[in-house]
This record gives structure tokens, C-alpha cells and sequence, in this order.
């Protein structure tokens, strides 16, 4: 097996210390094959048992090891050694509170998904004994926003989630629009009464940076344009539903 | 010590613990329910499974055909009744999931899409492409949401169940972000903890499957059965171990050995062609295939590369559209971490620890032998899988045992009507003993790496697909051993908010008492039956052993090791047949 010794540069935070977060490296003989988790877990098992960050599956599936790799958020367990320089700055997520080390507090995201109801809201009673029918062309239409593994990547990418303490951001949004776009729901409507309030879609600027680094390619930022236009068109046509209701 | 008193525990929020959780809620909706976990819900190793979930859906499936395959599948060692129950109530299961929005594949006509798997003899996988666990995973995620009853605590790690009286009455627990002791008291709780595949070095597993919940039963008296069967799964990529599902034999891969040559027809699962073709060949069940590959290594008809010996699974026939369409995710992890397209290229795979067919002893009703606990999933063993797990069994079992789990739950709550608002100080000391130990002064030389290599030597050495008197002799030795070195175990974190170091330890610590179990389990199992491979006992002894292993802790000596019949009510044991022409494919009884 070849080996490189890489310089991995991490920002440590130890909130029982009093201390601000520090830069401490360490020297890590990698094997070529190596993910960047594979050598956190080599310094926290022969180097430095104290170091805290989360991991999983090991298989970019959990979402658990999302962290700022030079300048860039990255699934630890998908971020090469071979592709990186021989020098690496590792940080926590921006844009979310460090709870220690590479740990961030997620409680942020876990509200803001409960608060846009990702389950499906039916228009009526389910079929009985059977399923929906669903085709898989309406399948495709909301398939790839089912694919987000709340890695959080896309919340530490965007500005406006730094900016705005409130906004929902990326990943619960296109949560959001995944099922709006599901043939077996009804909700969208219920649903706009959060996405389209201040905190909703119409914080984001379209920077699009949320989908630039989405491991999943979940392309939350077409997601929260494609509500906008929605919402836009609700908000046109309120008066002719209020209409018909009356 | 802060103490939350509430109706109901569920330790462990992945399929298995979100799926009761929300059974419990539906079925008493006045019930206050703590869902605990170590990790956030989303991160569970359900989210790893990938190829689909059985249930007859199809016309040309019965309940009865899945019971048979099942139960042959399992090398007889499954309570027929409890497999009974199971096939009866997955269609019904996996529609509620489609009712909840899980994104299933499907046919053009909008019905779900299934797929063969090894070992079934009909169509009866759903599967979402190839990321169903996932999606299954995240749909029963997010619709617990939706239940304001059911309150999570996230990231809390369980200690210790808290038993007084002959009773459990809730846990005791390490709030991760703080390091404060939290005791949860209530008068049911049910363990959806996984399993325990890290005690190998070369598994399929996520980091958190330490058996920490068959720990906590065992140390509590209920006792582990049927401990010895460990699944390899026979496609995994090399080094990292990363699963490379099923589905893609069921979708038409083959295997190949140095020769390019479909081995498997070699060990009772052929004639190759015509292909693909259920219960034959590549799709024959984990148990065999994994079997014959340790076969044709010791042939030296496996490929050496630098990362071990493999063979190859070959899906180029199946074309990129095709691949694209079912197994993107196989495509994704074959490129990133194998360096290889399978549209251009095989992809090198070998037998990788899986699954835990053991676990915590159940009844149908998922209630343990512990009065008020009750357990699912991985970590429990209500005996459907028997000696050898079919695939695409487990994600099923996980939403009807956990749903059954849930309901008994419910029942025992509005039955015990109150909450346990009070327990004595003494049991929840001993519960919380083991941190404070770890965490304080008393030091020694061990390490958590250390010990754990130890493990994973002893374990992938002396307890892997085949296992003999000398090995697991030697593996009782050296597991017994490593438990008394556990005590010196010295740790350098010493804080209290994130301490991973400390949750390792205590992991660690759970992995050597179910590994002594598994391992003592495995030596007393005189015969090979399904994924209990023994070389000095190579046959079926059904007239010693068509028995559950039933494994007691002992403190700081070995377990206590008894039996107890299988439950057979209309299928008798036979001879377990794969291969064979067309059609003809089936076990004789």
C-alpha cells in the first residue's frame, strides 16, 4: 500500500475549556485508498482519542459526516485522500452553532422540517387493501427531491441560512416540494402557509450554491424556484378561490 | 441524575423503533412516548439497506409461498408460527408505507414494481431503485413527525435498562450534547437497537451497530438465542465492506470466478442457464453463496488483488439504461469506492458480515422474557430468519414485529395506567455505575483500539463462515480474556459534552458480552445448520439440535448456554433444495 502523510489541520472546540476554537494538526500516514473519515478515525483511535465528530455508514447514505474540508462542506466519507493537497483545513459546518469539534447543533434543520409537514396529506381516505396508483413518470416528477440525506451541506453552502436566523433553507424546502409534487398528496397548500411566509422560499437570493454542493444532487435551489413560481400563481389566483368557497 | 417519567420507552429511532413508535401513537394516542437514540434518527443503518422488502403482492405469489421459502431458507431453525404471522401481515405493512409516501418503483401501470430475491421463489421485493432502506427509513422519519405524542431525544445514548422487581421500568441514559444523566421511567419499554456487526472487522455495518440493545437485555437477564448465526452477505466490495445489494442479482448479475466461469454451479445451485431463473444459482440463499466462495478460494479459483481475494459480479449485460433505472446507487458506490463502472466493468466482491440473525429473545407479540420489556428488529430474534436470513426479510420484519411491538406496548401501558413516576435509587445507580467508572480516575493500560483489534482478530479468525471445535474453543478463551481486560481500559477524554472516546468505550464493552454470547453459542452448536458452518460436524442434527440457543449472562463468567425446541406446526424439516431445472426448484420435505 502506498503511503502519504497528509497534514490534517482541524478546528478544535472544547465548550468545558473556555477557549475559544483553536487549529490543532496532526500528521497522518494515509493509505492511498483513503476517504478523509478513514484518517479522522486513525488520529481519534492512535493519536488523539478526544477528538469528537459524527460518522456512520461509512457509504454516503447517513448523511453524519458533513464538516468544511479547505473552504468546501464534503461528506467526510466520500472526500478522497488521494484528491486532496498535502495540507487540509478540516472545520464544522458554517452557519450552524458548534455544540464541540466537528459537532453541530441540527436542531435548526429538525424544526424547520417538522414546521413545512413532510408527510403526505391525502385528499382523501387512502385505497383500501391496494396502493395508489402512481406512474413512473409521476414518480420522476418529485423522485429526486426524495433523495436528500440531511447532510446539511446544503445549509452550511448558503448565505441567506448564515443571514437569517429564521429561514427554513435548502434541505427542508425541497423536502417540502417533494411532496407537493407526489400524486398522492393534497397538502401544497397547507404547505405554502410556511414556504411562503418571510421565512420561506422567499428568502432565498438564488445563489445556488445549496445544490452546487449537494452530494445527492437534490438540487434544492430549482426546488425553491419552482415554489416561488407556485406561490406567486396562489397568491394571484387566492381571490378566485375564495370565490368559489363563498 | 434528572429523571423524565413518561408512558412508554423506545430505545433506538430507526425502521424497527420509528415504525413501533408510530404503531404505539395510532394505537393510543393519550400515550406519551420517548423515542431515544444515540443518533439522529436519519443516520439509523436502516438507511444502508438497499435492495427491497418481501411481501406478496402479485397474483401469482401466496402467503404460503413465502412461509415455504422462508422457512427452508431459514435451514428450519424459524417459529412457524411467528413466520406466519410475518408473511400474513407484510403486504399490509409495506401498503401502509405506500400510503405514507415511500417513493416504490414501479410499472407502468402505477402498480408497485417487485423484484426476485435469493431464495424466494416468486417476485416479492418492493424496492425503491436501489436505496430502499432509505426510503423507507426517511418516509416512517418524517410521518412520525406528524404524531405530537410521540417526543424524540435525540442523541441520547442508553446505558443501562432500569429493573426492579422483575420488571423493567425504563432506562437510564447519557444526554450526549451535555453528558447529564437522564433515568427514563415508564412502565414499557421496547429496544429497536440493530445489531451488532461491528464486532468484525470486515461488515457491512455502520459505526453504531455495537449491540448495545442486546447488551442491555442480556445484562438484564433476558437471555440472547440463536446467537451463532451470523450472516455474510456475499457481495460486498472489498476493503471498505460496502454492500453491493441483492437486487442486482435479481436484476440478472452473475458471479464469476479467475476463470470467468459461474462457480455456483459447482455447490448444488445449478445448472446455470437458463438465467435468471428464482432459487437457482446466483439467486440462491446469502448462506450457500457465501459458503461456496470460501470454497473456491481454498480452490484457488478466486482473483488476488491488493485489497484481498474476490470474485467478480458482472452486471455489463444488463446495459446502462437498466443499471441506471434500478441500481444507480450500486453504480454510484462501485465508482467512488471500487474505482469501477459496472456498466464497462465487473465489480469485485466477496462475503462481508451482514446481519445478526440472533438477538434478543421474543415472543410473536415482541414481548421479552423481562416483564415490560419488549424488543425489535435486528437486535431482537422472534425466530422468522432462522439459521439463515432471507433477504429482503429483514426491512419487513422491522415495520410487522416493530408495529407488534408498538401495539403490545400500548396495551401493557393502558393496562399498567399510570406512569412509573418513582423508582428505587439503587437500580438506577447500577445503571448509571459503568459511566462513572469510565470516566473516573481509575486508570490502566488498555486501549479502545486495542481491545477492539483483538476483537475483530479473534472474531473474523475463529467465528467467520466456517468454524470448528479448535477455532471456537480458542474464541471463547480469548473473548473471556479480553472482558478481563476491560476493566483497564483507560480513556483521555474525560469531559462531559460530545464524549465520543467514553461512548466507545461503552460500546466496545457491549460488543464483548454479546461476542461471548455469540461465540459460546456457536461452540455449543454441534452441528451445521444454515450460517452455522461447522467443519468438524458438517451435518444437520436435527435430532440434537433443530433447537434455539438460548444464551444467560453471568456476570463476569461465560453465559449460560440452554435450549429450547423450534416451533414447527406445518412444515416439516426436509432437505434444502436449489438449482435444478426450471420450476422445480423447491425444498422436499
Amino acid at each position: 500500500m502506498t503511503e502519504r502523510t497528509l497534514r490534517i489541520e482541524i478546528q478544535r472546540y472544547q465548550p468545558e475549556d473556555d477557549e475559544p476554537p483553536y487549529w490543532q494538526g496532526y500528521n497522518v500516514p494515509c493509505e492511498e485508498h483513503w476517504v478523509l473519515l478513514d484518517a479522522l478515525n486513525h488520529i481519534k483511535d492512535h493519536l488523539d482519542g478526544t477528538l469528537s465528530y459524527r460518522w456512520s455508514c461509512h457509504m454516503a447514505v447517513c448523511g453524519s459526516c458533513g464538516m468544511v474540508v479547505n473552504g468546501d462542506p464534503m461528506l467526510a466519507c466520500k472526500t478522497f485522500v488521494r484528491d486532496l493537497p498535502d495540507t487540509v483545513r478540516v472545520a464544522p459546518l458554517s452557519n450552524l452553532p458548534v455544540e464541540r469539534d466537528l459537532i453541530v447543533d441540527q436542531e435548526r434543520f429538525m424544526t424547520s422540517l417538522s414546521e413545512v409537514s413532510p408527510w403526505v396529506i391525502p385528499a382523501g381516505t387512502p385505497p383500501e387493501d391496494a396502493e395508489y396508483r402512481q406512474s413512473p413518470q409521476e414518480l420522476a416528477r418529485f423522485r429526486q427531491y426524495s433523495m436528500c440525506i440531511n447532510c446539511l451541506l446544503c445549509y452550511a453552502a448558503c448565505p441567506q441560512v448564515g443571514l437569517n436566523p429564521g429561514y427554513l433553507g435548502p434541505a427542508a424546502l425541497a423536502l417540502a416540494h417533494r411532496y407537493n409534487l407526489d400524486s398522492r398528496d393534497d397538502g401544497r397548500l397547507w404547505r405554502a402557509e410556511v414556504t411562503g411566509s418571510e421565512n420561506g422560499v422567499w428568502e432565498c437570493t438564488f445563489v445556488g450554491e445549496c445544490s452546487e454542493v449537494c452530494p445527492k444532487h437534490v438540487d434544492p435551489a430549482g426546488a425553491i424556484q419552482q415554489m416561488k413560481l407556485a406561490n406567486s400563481l396562489d397568491w394571484l389566483t387566492a381571490p378566485l378561490r375564495r370565490k368559489e368557497r363563498s | 441524575m434528572r429523571t423524565v417519567a413518561t408512558d412508554m420507552v423506545i430505545i433506538g429511532a430507526g425502521g424497527a423503533g420509528l415504525q413501533a413508535a408510530i404503531a404505539a401513537a395510532e394505537a393510543n394516542p393519550a400515550a406519551d412516548i420517548a423515542l431515544i437514540s444515540k443518533v439522529y434518527p436519519m443516520r439509523s443503518h436502516t438507511v444502508a439497506a438497499e435492495g427491497g422488502a418481501a411481501g406478496v403482492i402479485k397474483d401469482n405469489d401466496s402467503l404460503d409461498d413465502h412461509f415455504h421459502d422462508t422457512v427452508s431458507g431459514g435451514d428450519w431453525l424459524c417459529d412457524q408460527d411467528a413466520v406466519d404471522a410475518f408473511v400474513a401481515e407484510a403486504p399490509k405493512a409495506l401498503l401502509q408505507l405506500e400510503h405514507w409516501g415511500c417513493p416504490w418503483s414501479r410499472e407502468s401501470d402505477g402498480r408497485v414494481s417487485v423484484r426476485p430475491f435469493g431464495g424466494m421463489k416468486n417476485e416479492r421485493t418492493w424496492f425503491a431503485a436501489d436505496k430502499s432502506g432509505f426510503h423507507i427509513l426517511h418516509t416512517l422519519f418524517q410521518t412520525s413527525l406528524k404524531h405530537a405524542s410521540i417526543q424524540r431525544f435525540d442523541e441520547y445514548y442508553a446505558l443501562d435498562l432500569i429493573v426492579q422487581d422483575g420488571e423493567c421500568r425504563g432506562v437510564a441514559t447519557l444526554c450526549l450534547a451535555t453528558g447529564e444523566e437522564v433515568a427514563f421511567l415508564a412502565p414499557a419499554v421496547i429496544l429497536c437497537t440493530g445489531g451488532a456487526g461491528r464486532m468484525f472487522p470486515f461488515t457491512t455495518n455502520g459505526a453504531i451497530n455495537t449491540a448495545d440493545g442486546m447488551a442491555m437485555a442480556y445484562r438484564a437477564g433476558a437471555p440472547l438465542k440463536d446467537m451463532e448465526f451470523v450472516q455474510y452477505h456475499p457481495t460486498g466490495l472489498p476493503r471498505t465492506g460496502i454492500l453491493i445489494t441483492e437486487g442486482a442479482r435479481g436484476e440478472g448479475g452473475i458471479l464469476l470466478n479467475k476463470d470467468g466461469y459461474r462457480y455456483l454451479q459447482d455447490y448444488a445451485l445449478g445448472p446455470p442457464d437458463p438465467w435468471p431463473r428464482k432459487k437457482a444459482m446466483e439467486l440462491g440463499p446469502r448462506d450457500r453463496l457465501s459458503q461456496a466462495f470460501w470454497h473456491e478460494q481454498r480452490k484457488g479459483r478466486t482473483i488476488s488483488t491488493a485489497d484481498g481475494e474476490v470474485v467478480h459480479l458482472d452486471l455489463r449485460h444488463l446495459g446502462q439504461a437498466k443499471i441506471d433505472e434500478r441500481l444507480p446507487f450500486v453504480r454510484e458506490l462501485s465508482r467512488a469506492y471500487a474505482g469501477v463502472d459496472p456498466v464497462t466493468e465487473p465489480i469485485p466482491v466477496r462475503p462481508v458480515v451482514h446481519y445478526t440473525m440472533g438477538g434478543i429473545d421474543t415472543d410473536i407479540q415482541s414481548a421479552t422474557a423481562l416483564p415490560g420489556l419488549f424488543a425489535a428488529g435486528e437486535c431482537a430474534c422472534v425466530s422468522i430468519n432462522g439459521a439463515n436470513r432471507l433477504g429482503s426479510n429483514s426491512l419487513t420484519e422491522l415495520l410487522v414485529f416493530g408495529a407488534r411491538a408498538g401495539r403490545s406496548a400500548a396495551e401493557r401501558v393502558r393496562s399498567a395506567g399510570h406512569k412509573a413516576t418513582s423508582v428505587n435509587t439503587d437500580a438506577c445507580e447500577a445503571a448509571f455505575g459503568r459511566t462513572t467508572r469510565l470516566l473516573g480516575e481509575v486508570r490502566g493500560n488498555e486501549t479502545i483500539a486495542g481491545l477492539r483489534d483483538g476483537l475483530h482478530e479473534v472474531m473474523e479468525r475463529c467465528a467467520g463462515i466456517y468454524r470448528d471445535e479448535t477455532l471456537l474453543r480458542e474464541a471463547c478463551e480469548k473473548i473471556g480474556s479480553l472482558r478481563e481486560r476491560f476493566p483497564a481500559l483507560a480513556i483521555q477524554d474525560h469531559s462531559r459534552v460530545y464524549n465520543t472516546e467514553l461512548i466507545y468505550a461503552l460500546e466496545l464493552g457491549s460488543m464483548l458480552e454479546v461476542a461471548q454470547a455469540m461465540v459460546h453459542s456457536a461452540h455449543g452448536r454441534q452441528e451445521s445448520r444454515g450460517a452455522h458452518q461447522r467443519l468438524d460436524y458438517p451435518e444437520r442434527n436435527d435430532e440434537r439440535f433443530l433447537q434455539h440457543s438460548l444464551a444467560t449472562f453471568r456476570g463476569s463468567d461465560p453465559p449460560a448456554i440452554d435450549y429450547r425446541a423450534v416451533v414447527i406446526t406445518r412444515f416439516q424439516p426436509g432437505e434444502r433444495v436449489y438449482g435444478g431445472v426450471p420450476g422445480a426448484a423447491d425444498s422436499k420435505a
